[in-house]
């Protein structure tokens, strides 16, 4: 079965990328494919690399990402929810004149229509949110 | 992407806007998701329903007011959406204390009709077992 | 074929836990995770709300977040059931469509 995942929260404040982090390896694990994960609200700030977590607790940018150069999981931020809180790709930097870039490896940001698609897409849509 | 597939695709609005951004970014999502033509429904209900308040100011908080765009609901295509009954109730409101939202009807000469229809719990609860995907905001 | 209904937040702080069982379909499934699963201890005040949803459709909880909530196996209400998270893709993949009530 194909599933699309929704991240509504960043990491930290809420357990929900732990949870859907866990849930997509366990699809995989269960034979079952991860079509894409889309992070929405909040969501988009898993897939800054500069973060710097605590050595002894888990870095969730870095389980994301480890997912998709292993599994091929295709990640997906979102761009407007990406832009209000300073998620930005190269491109997305130099478009808005930014001296910087700060999006994690196996992260893309795109619009949208990569959630619909998902929703069309995938058999099962599961979200996870505050 | 695959051609011709057409889904059942519900959004579901429980939260009062300005406090948190979930309203406003799930409008977004309405809005941007009305080009891939699906059977889409809309649902406010708990706090969600003070989404479609009339009179929403928010000048002295210095949020940007959203609540216009809910009118081009109907400009977008979408023709299901839902309010419930008792979630207003709840709350001491009633319909006169939402929004005109109204769409212009293609099979009636463009008349002008309300789009937002109030129906119960149970109804609602059998909407909701009807779609193919839900999307919660 | 009928919904996965998953909730995430304590009926001590929100409704959504009430608010997903005041809309069950026929057969429902409800799920209970992260904060939610604090409504899964049998004596506590919400416990009547897990055994009305009980009497529609089967009612699970994420075991691990049970665990880590220091809520004991011995002390969850009688009838629900204790998943892990293939569980909970399965669950998932098993059910028309999945609710998150956030």
């Amino acid at each position: 079965m194909r599933f699309g995942i929704l991240v509504n929260e960043g990491p930290y404040t809420h357990q929900a990328s732990d949870t859907a982090y866990r849930f997509a390896v366990a699809a995989i694990e269960s034979g079952h494919e991860v079509f894409r994960v889309f992070f929405y609200h909040d969501g988009v700030n898993n897939g800054t690399r500069l973060s710097v977590p605590p050595r002894d607790d888990r870095n969730m940018q870095m389980l994301w990402s480890d997912l998709a150069a292993k599994q091929g999981v295709d990640l997906v931020i979102c761009v407007a929810a990406a832009q209000r809180r300073g998620i930005l790709d190269a491109n997305e930097a130099k478009r808005h004149g930014k001296d910087g870039d700060n999006i994690a490896p196996g992260f893309r940001i795109s619009g949208l229509g990569q959630l619909m698609e998902a929703a069309i897409e995938a058999d099962r849509l599961v979200t996870f949110g505050d | 992407m695959a051609e011709g597939i057409k889904k059942k695709l519900l959004y579901v609005n429980r939260k009062a806007p300005y406090g948190t951004i979930y309203a406003l970014e799930g409008l977004e999502v309405v809005l941007v998701g009305a080009a891939f033509e699906q059977d889409v429904s809309v649902a406010f209900l708990d706090d969600g329903v003070f989404q479609l308040l009339d009179g929403q100011d928010t000048a002295d908080i210095g949020v940007k007011n959203f609540s216009r765009a809910y009118k081009a609901l109907g400009d977008f295509e979408v023709r299901k959406v839902y309010v419930e009954r008792e979630s207003l109730a709840e709350r001491g409101l009633d319909s006169a204390d939402l929004m005109q939202i109204t769409y212009e009807d293609e099979n009636d000469d463009g008349a002008e009709k309300p789009l937002v229809r109030l129906i119960d719990r149970r109804e609602l609860a059998h909407i909701m077992s009807e779609q193919d995907v839900i999307l919660s905001f | 074929m009928s919904t996965l209904h998953i909730v995430n937040k304590s009926p001590f702080e929100r409704n959504a836990l009430a608010s997903c069982i005041g809309h069950l379909g026929n057969d429902d499934a409800v799920l209970l995770i992260e904060d939610a699963v604090v409504a899964a201890r049998d004596g506590s005040t919400v416990a009547p709300l897990i055994r009305e949803a009980l009497t529609n459709g089967p009612v699970y909880v994420l075991a691990a977040d049970l665990a880590a909530r220091a809520i004991k196996r011995e002390g969850v209400i009688a009838g629900m059931k204790l998943i892990d998270y293939r569980g909970f893709v399965e669950l998932a993949a098993q059910h028309a469509r999945t609710q998150s009530w956030l």
